[in-house]
């Protein structure tokens, strides 16, 4: 096995063409989920009603939209890597695994995008829809 | 990876003796994924609905929650999200925990047969005791 160029190895490449950055990448939105995503499923179950009133009052307030951005860009950034890591597992032909990964590629950003863009309509509206 | 013919492959899911550990690892990768794809729309799809107005929110409700009784198609996907939903949440408790679970082991810790074994039956457990209370609390809050 070799151990990359001399500049690769600075930059704690090896032959692999990438370092630990996906791994760690993982492991830091994985912490920020637990306290986002556990906020949120929380949150839901408090909430004493599920219609539209009750669902943007609730995300119009600053206290409310602030985690949820950030849910939606740390949860799709996670939800984008274990998607890799799935279809490098299990897409062997190469033409497939890159169509594979540019598709997931434009569904998770695609879902930020439309996600974001409402909770900021939501929270800009005052909840008044 | 460089395709050289049919090398040999190690052996798979058939032949290992099964153990909770393995279980944990494979609902680790299957949550997440099902979490990812059916969640990821259906998280989409409800912020869609509810910046979209009182009418696009009341269309997401009555095909995932609340049909009219005459209305079968709406009630067939009434079953179906609802199983969705609660998958989902359990998704979220099982991914959750044995992600924690992952978290341990990253530090070289938990590695030992018995201890390996004991958390991943935890894990198991606790997953679906929590779905459970977080319905129970969901359906006795409001009486859905």
């Amino acid at each position: 096995m070799g151990n990359g160029t001399r500049l690769g190895r600075v930059r704690g490449l090896g032959s692999a063409r990438s370092g630990t950055h996906h791994w760690i990448s993982q492991r830091v939105t994985a912490v920020g989920n637990l306290l986002l995503v556990t906020w949120f499923v929380l949150s839901l179950a408090m909430l004493p009603a599920y219609d539209h009133a009750a669902i943007t009052g609730w995300l119009s307030q600053p206290i409310v939209a602030v985690p949820m951005l950030l849910i939606i860009v740390n949860t799709f950034y996670h939800m984008r890597l274990g998607l890799q890591v799935m279809v490098e597992d299990y897409v062997h032909d190469e033409g497939l695994k890159f169509a594979t990964l540019i598709l997931i590629t434009f569904f998770v950003v695609g879902c930020a995008a439309v996600s974001l863009f409402s909770v900021a309509k939501i929270a800009f509206a005052g909840g008044a829809l | 990876m460089a395709q050289s013919g049919r090398r040999p492959l190690s052996p798979h899911l058939t032949i290992w003796k099964w153990g909770p550990h393995m279980l944990l690892s494979i609902l680790h990768r299957v949550t997440g994924n099902g979490m990812a794809i059916l969640g990821g729309l259906g998280f989409t799809w409800w912020l869609f609905a509810a910046a979209s107005g009182p009418m696009a929110y009341a269309n997401f409700q009555y095909y995932v929650w609340q049909a009219e009784a005459g209305d079968l198609l709406g009630l067939a996907a009434n079953v179906i999200s609802r199983i969705v939903l609660i998958g989902l949440s359990w998704a979220f408790f099982q991914h959750m925990l044995s992600g924690l679970r992952h978290l341990v082991m990253d530090m070289g810790a938990g590695y030992e047969l018995q201890a390996n074994k004991r958390w991943s039956m935890v894990i198991l457990t606790s997953s679906i005791v929590l779905t459970v209370l977080f319905w129970a609390w969901i359906f006795a809050g409001r009486g859905l």
